[in-house]
């Protein structure tokens, strides 16, 4: 299964073990003869937040649902379920688009705070689009964190995808205009630009990103035509703070999603999503190379809350 | 770090302050909104319950509403379950009787373990100690390739080769440790999901057959509500005896620092505050209490500044801190030495109220460009100029921005933060006043509580 075929099991089994406890918790929550009283309203708020949706988002949902119980349209706890689906996917039903490729050379900037998965997924990526028959050619741009050159060029090698490099501590601008003029040279498909982890709060770092766009940009106008924003589904609130912060510095085309086989349940890009309008182009939910998935909302919306 | 919710918690607080007189409706609005701030934090849903429903039960049960500062009185109960909610007094390593100390390192991918490794090394090393670390994350690529090379940086040896498998290493690396009267040893590990069982089953047989004194969970500052599930499950599956908290650098509330804790029951030994092998902290939950309630760590400040000055230096810093006369040539000396110190607004947000300080002069957090910048226009003026910067009129800055390199307005904006600079010391000795003096350190300001 690839990133171009959709999603499906794959996604409900990376999500499996968030569901089951929203799904417990809900489960127990919109039990059928429950009262809608204070105590329910709680609870819920409770779970909403559990899931990383946030304060303010969970408050939001509330207000809404209240809203249908005054006028009757709403009578019993168990319909709030489904009130709520229709909630996270009209507010993520946006988010769905696929990657920009449809250059030569397309060009897609991978960047994120520490740790978020950015190498793995750049590889990822790189894997899947070359059995889907491109060219591809990956850049080694973190050329701050010990040994991250190495890393990616062990997935080169791993995936047969050829890595631009330079020594350690290098200029990451000097690597990127010499990957740029490579992959136009050989007119490639695509070149994926990996970059170093910084958080976002570290303003000299965010300048270094917004120079490597400009050294882009002015190479191949038009480029980068994806810069993606590579988030660990563990993430909370601060999430936010980040994709807020990169989108302001270098204008960001979207979000990737890592690290979803785990318990976290990704709620944060909800918020993501609508209040930013950034649309969710890649999802990670597992270690091996095909579980790098484009972003399904109702897949992803029946793994957090199922019809149950 | 930690602004925005040490912000929310002080705007609170301000607003129960400026009441004369409480009642428990009074008290319970606040701690409402305590909730959320502390749930927008991160702060785990079932720790934010229990923690304010002790607040209220010791605020409104107590003489607390009928003493004369009620709102500080809540301010104080709230401060005292934020160090208990973080851990009481703190957490060392205790050295093993027999060396070598064996610190096991576990925890997520991402979470910072491979740094946090060499960190620790470098911490063991300023000590006097003599540490050896282990690279067993095996499936990470290059991720032995970096504990290497961040091993060589640090004049740390490092054990561990391609194709052996991660038990052998940290095996191996023990008996080398034993054998060449190292200690600690710190074990690298891969990076796992805490459900993955596989994975968790070569954790456990790493702990059976190296014993490590010390094993750490490594958590990201930024995790939002799985911590928990993520440290009760490893706790369960391998057992933890102690946290590193990494990333706390950035903009993260820290919810996962208070929830942690008091889910496990496991403390927070150390914190990682940077990029570079010298950001890591031991931990000290009255101070980030302190800090979190906007009464300032002046304590970590001071260490920070004894750790990269000298004491007499350290002492002049405090003494400049507080002196009105304080002139460029001095701005240029205390710009080079809080550098050396870590980022500026880091530094204003352990100074007690720098926080609100720091919301008006913008300009103040620096970047280190900037810093080069300053200490290039400062020595472009004459020692006249730098005693006193009212002198220097247009032509003059025309002057000083070309022997530097810089432009007018880089003159005009460095004399302005030194204005400004003034200003704030003006205001910070205004406050000392009503606050306690530290030992040690006459005149300096402390925090509360």
């Amino acid at each position: 299964m690839s990133l171009l075929s959709g999603v499906g099991e794959r996604l409900r089994e990376g999500l499996r073990r968030s569901q089951e406890f929203l799904a417990a918790g809900l489960g127990a929550v919109l039990a059928s003869e429950r009262p809608i009283d204070d105590a329910l309203w709680e609870e819920l708020e409770e779970l909403l937040i559990a899931a990383d949706l946030g304060a303010a988002l969970a408050a939001d949902f509330a207000n809404r649902a209240r809203e249908e119980v005054m006028f009757g349209t709403v009578t019993r706890a168990a319909e709030l379920r489904p009130l709520f689906r229709r909630f996270l996917l009209d507010a993520l039903a946006p988010a769905a688009q696929p990657l920009d490729l449809d250059h030569r050379p397309a060009v897609v900037l991978m960047l994120g705070v520490n740790g978020s998965g950015k190498t793995t997924t750049c590889a990822k990526l790189a894997a899947q689009l070359r059995a889907g028959g491109k060219s591809v050619l990956l850049a080694a741009a973190d050329t701050f964190r010990a040994a991250a050159i190495e890393q990616l060029q062990r997935w080169g090698e791993r995936i047969g995808v050829e890595v631009v490099h330079q020594a350690a501590g290098s200029d990451p601008a000097a690597v990127v205009f010499d990957a740029v003029k490579a992959a136009a040279a050989r007119s490639l498909d695509v070149l994926i630009v990996d970059t170093a982890g910084r958080l976002h709060t570290k303003s000299n770092l965010m300048d270094e990103l917004a120079k490597l766009r400009r050294v882009i940009a002015r190479q191949l106008p038009g480029a980068p035509h994806e810069a993606l924003m590579v988030l660990d589904a563990t993430t909370g609130q601060n999430g936010f703070a980040q994709a807020r912060v990169f989108h302001e510095a270098i204008a960001l085309t979207g979000v990737c999603l890592t690290k979803l086989d785990g318990t976290a349940r990704g709620g944060i890009v909800v918020r993501i999503v609508r209040e930013l309008t950034l649309p969710i182009k890649l999802i990670g939910v597992g270690e091996r190379l095909e579980d790098l998935q484009a972003f399904d909302p109702a897949a992803f919306v029946d793994a957090l809350v199922p019809a149950g | 770090m930690l602004d925005n919710l040490s912000t929310r918690l002080q705007t609170i607080f301000d607003r129960l302050g400026g009441r004369g007189r409480l009642t428990e409706e009074n008290v319970q609005e606040a701690l409402r909104e305590v909730r959320v701030a502390l749930l927008e934090a991160d702060v785990n849903f079932k720790v934010v319950r229990t923690f304010v429903e002790r607040v209220l039960a010791r605020a409104v049960g107590q003489d607390v509403l009928k003493s004369l500062t009620p709102a500080q009185q809540v301010v104080k109960v709230v401060h005292d379950e934020l160090v208990e909610l973080l851990g009481g007094s703190g957490h060392r390593l205790a050295p093993a009787p027999h060396p070598p100390t064996v610190i096991m390192l576990i925890g997520l991918q991402g979470s910072g373990k491979t740094t946090t490794a060499a960190k620790l090394a470098r911490h063991y090393t300023t000590q006097g100690q003599h540490p050896i670390l282990a690279a067993a994350d095996t499936y990470r690529p290059a991720a032995q390739d970096q504990l290497q090379t961040l091993g060589a940086e640090l004049g740390v040896p490092v054990v561990g080769a391609p194709g052996e498998a991660p038990l052998a290493i940290c095996r191996r690396a023990r008996e080398e440790a034993a054998a060449r009267g190292l200690t600690p040893l710190i074990l690298d590990t891969a990076g796992r999901l805490h459900i993955d069982e596989p994975m968790l089953e070569e954790l456990r047989a790493i702990r059976r057959e190296v014993a490590p004194h010390h094993v750490l969970l490594v958590v990201d500052a930024m995790t939002g509500q799985d911590a928990v599930n993520v440290a009760e499950r490893f706790n369960r599956a391998v057992g933890i005896d102690a946290v590193v908290l990494t990333k706390l650098d950035g903009d993260a509330r820290g919810g996962a620092a208070l929830s942690v804790r008091s889910v496990t029951g496991r403390p927070i030994a150390f914190v990682g505050t940077g990029e570079k092998t010298d950001a890591l902290e031991p931990f000290h939950p009255d101070r980030l209490a302190s800090r979190i309630l906007g009464m300032g760590d002046v304590l970590s400040l001071v260490e920070r500044a004894q750790a990269s000055v000298d004491q007499e230096q350290a002492e002049a810093l405090v003494r400049k801190l507080r002196e009105d006369a304080f002139t460029l040539e001095d701005f240029r000396a205390q710009l080079r030495q809080v550098r050396q110190m870590g980022p500026l607004d880091q530094l204003l947000g352990m100074l007690p109220f720098g926080r609100a300080l720091r919301g008006a002069p913008q300009e103040l957090t620096a970047e280190s460009a900037d810093l080069d910048r300053f200490d290039a226009i400062i020595a472009s003026m004459t020692p006249g100029e730098r005693r006193h910067p009212d002198t220097i009129n247009g032509s003059r800055r025309q002057r000083i921005a070309r022997g530097s390199g810089t432009s007018v307005q880089d003159v005009n904006r460095l004399l302005k933060q030194h204005a400004q600079l003034r200003k704030m010391m003006k205001q910070l000795k205004g406050m000392e006043g009503k606050l306690p003096r530290m030992k040690g350190l006459p005149g300096f300001p402390t925090p509360r509580g």
